[in-house]
């Protein structure tokens, strides 16, 4: 375990109107590595990967990708991205699949430029990879979820990028879908090198193709590969998730009926 | 210069037309893209203002005689065309707002300005509705003008305005400057607008850069083709309206106008057409 980190991050916080959305993370992600990051709703996964991506500026911290600091990291071909929101786009949108896809070398191209022949072929490829070939010319809001996903993520991976970060992708996909979809992204991570950034709240089928797992709830509460994860888990989700539960129950001034049983005699009467 | 001179009032006015209807349609298509077609009307109104301004002070100064008032025109444009901006980030959950606000404001100070310029009922009929047979040798030079900036600026960041009306997020992650590309627009629109008022006119300049494009929309199946349909479209609704015009003796604005009604609902009726044969 030599490798380089692709992504360090250190004692970084994130507050947004004022209430901590994350606090103290550090984290360091080694490339070749398939990291899930998985959390509950509202823990602050994706503000993590919006500040890894320069869209949002945390308050306090650092990030660096490919050893680079961010704010003068500036090879963003080597980053690929898969939004929560992708396919929330207008579906009357008249783009193909080709144009949409293209759109992931435009940055690398440069300005008053066009596509070249070349770049047209790396394309087809990347389209190809997802296997959307047959769609190439298809308006791209007349798909279905799920390959309309797969044009995002042929996106993201037309510049090549060393890193693939995914938010959610599995959001909108249908169930048979989501498996093949899995299996692309370990082909990616395992056949090509990537490194591959996985958000998602469904713990449960992606422990099968991660080779790491890190849990994010405002605070990091594990990182380590799966094996320890497995061993960790119904412990780690209890600390990660009670703290919410007894948010609630305090909320809501219910009592716990764990703690009737044991509380002869009403203790706590007030 | 020479052959410039020689050239006839109707070539003139040809040749402005042609020039708007190519540069119209491209940036419509990304107006229409980003769903902010609307913001020609607000341009349109607040160049009116800058018209009336330049008209009032080439009356009331001697400096000032010698100003086409289109480059005030201009002027206003531009500054309506970033103050519409700058007005969506403050009335970030109501950005309609602007356009209205941008709108009203033009024609209130346009109104005031006109009362005060004394121009004639002909010259404001002119450029309320626009007028081919005006076009003169210095408004050919500023049409040119803005039409060539206009065309930089399109093609320096085609594909990045593409992407930024597609996926603005995807955008700035793949490394683009959006804020400073969506500045460029901003300037671009306000180009455009004001390039076209002479020959289609204030009332009308929102139909240039929009009937080509919800014509070819109906039509195309990508960006491309939206573009380049759309740009088809435009040159028609010129060539068509200012054939029609001359032979029928009527208003030319109009008629480029009602010429590119035809087209799309024509294009609209294609569209149905091949529905019924799928």
């Amino acid at each position: 375990m030599n490798k380089k980190p692709a992504i360090e991050i250190k004692d970084l916080s994130f507050a947004y109107n004022g209430q901590n959305v994350l606090e103290d993370i550090n984290l360091t992600i080694k490339e070749g590595s398939f990291l899930g990051l998985v959390g509950p709703n509202g823990s602050g996964k994706s503000t993590l990967i919006k500040c890894l991506l320069s869209l949002l500026k945390p308050d306090q911290g650092e990030i660096r990708l490919f050893g680079e600091k961010l704010a003068r990291f500036d090879s963003w071909s080597d980053i690929g991205f898969v939004s929560q929101k992708a396919n929330s786009f207008n579906s009357g949108f008249p783009a193909t699949v080709f144009e949409v896809v293209s759109m992931g070398l435009y940055g690398k191209v440069g300005l008053f430029r066009f596509l070249k022949k070349k770049h047209k072929e790396e394309v087809r490829n990347a389209i190809r990879q997802v296997e959307m070939e047959d769609y190439m010319n298809a308006n791209i809001g007349q798909l279905s979820g799920g390959q309309q996903q797969r044009v995002f993520i042929a996106r993201a991976l037309v510049s090549k990028p060393k890193l693939l970060i995914l938010d959610e992708p599995t959001v909108g996909v249908d169930a048979k879908s989501v498996n093949r979809f899995y299996d692309m992204l370990k082909d990616l991570n395992v056949n090509q090198g990537i490194t591959l950034i996985l958000v998602t709240h469904d713990v449960g089928a992606m422990t099968e193709y991660v080779t790491d797992v890190a849990c994010l709830n405002r605070h990091l509460h594990f990182h380590g590969d799966t094996k320890e994860y497995e061993e960790q888990e119904e412990d780690m989700m209890s600390r990660m998730y009670g703290h919410d539960v007894q948010v609630l129950t305090h909320n809501h001034d219910h009592p716990h009926d764990h703690s009737h049983d044991h509380d002869h005699g009403g203790k706590h009467r007030d | 210069m020479e052959l410039l001179q020689q050239l006839t009032f109707l070539e003139r006015g040809i040749i402005a037309g042609l020039i708007i209807g190519f540069i119209c349609p491209l940036l419509g298509a990304f107006l229409l893209v980003r769903r902010i077609t609307i913001i020609s009307e607000a341009l349109s109104h607040i160049t009116l203002t800058g018209i009336a301004a330049g008209v009032f002070l080439s009356q009331t100064t001697i400096l000032m005689g010698m100003i086409n008032p289109l480059y005030t025109g201009l002027i206003f444009s531009l500054a309506g065309s970033l103050l519409v901006e700058k007005l969506r980030q403050i009335y970030k959950h109501f950005q309609e707002l602007a356009i209205p606000i941008i709108l009203s404001s033009g024609v209130g100070l346009g109104a005031i300005l006109i009362s005060m310029s004394g121009g004639s009922y002909n010259e404001w009929y002119n450029y309320l509705f626009g007028s081919i047979v005006t076009v003169t040798l210095g408004d050919l030079g500023f049409i040119a003008g803005t039409g060539i900036v206009a065309l930089i600026i399109l093609l320096a960041f085609y594909k990045e305005l593409l992407s930024i009306s597609f996926d603005q997020e995807f955008a700035k992650t793949s490394g683009m400057k959006v804020t400073r590309i969506n500045f460029f627009f901003s300037l671009l629109i306000a180009l455009v607008i004001s390039m076209s008022m002479k020959v289609v006119g204030i009332l009308l300049v929102g139909a240039m850069v929009t009937l080509p494009v919800a014509a070819s929309i109906q039509l195309a199946k990508s960006f491309r083709q939206v573009v380049v349909l759309g740009i088809l479209f435009g040159q028609m609704a010129m060539i068509g309206g200012i054939y029609f015009s001359y032979h029928l003796n009527v208003a030319t604005g109009g008629m480029i106008v009602v010429t590119g009604v035809v087209i799309l609902i024509l294009s609209a009726g294609l569209k149905r057409f091949r529905k019924g044969l799928a």
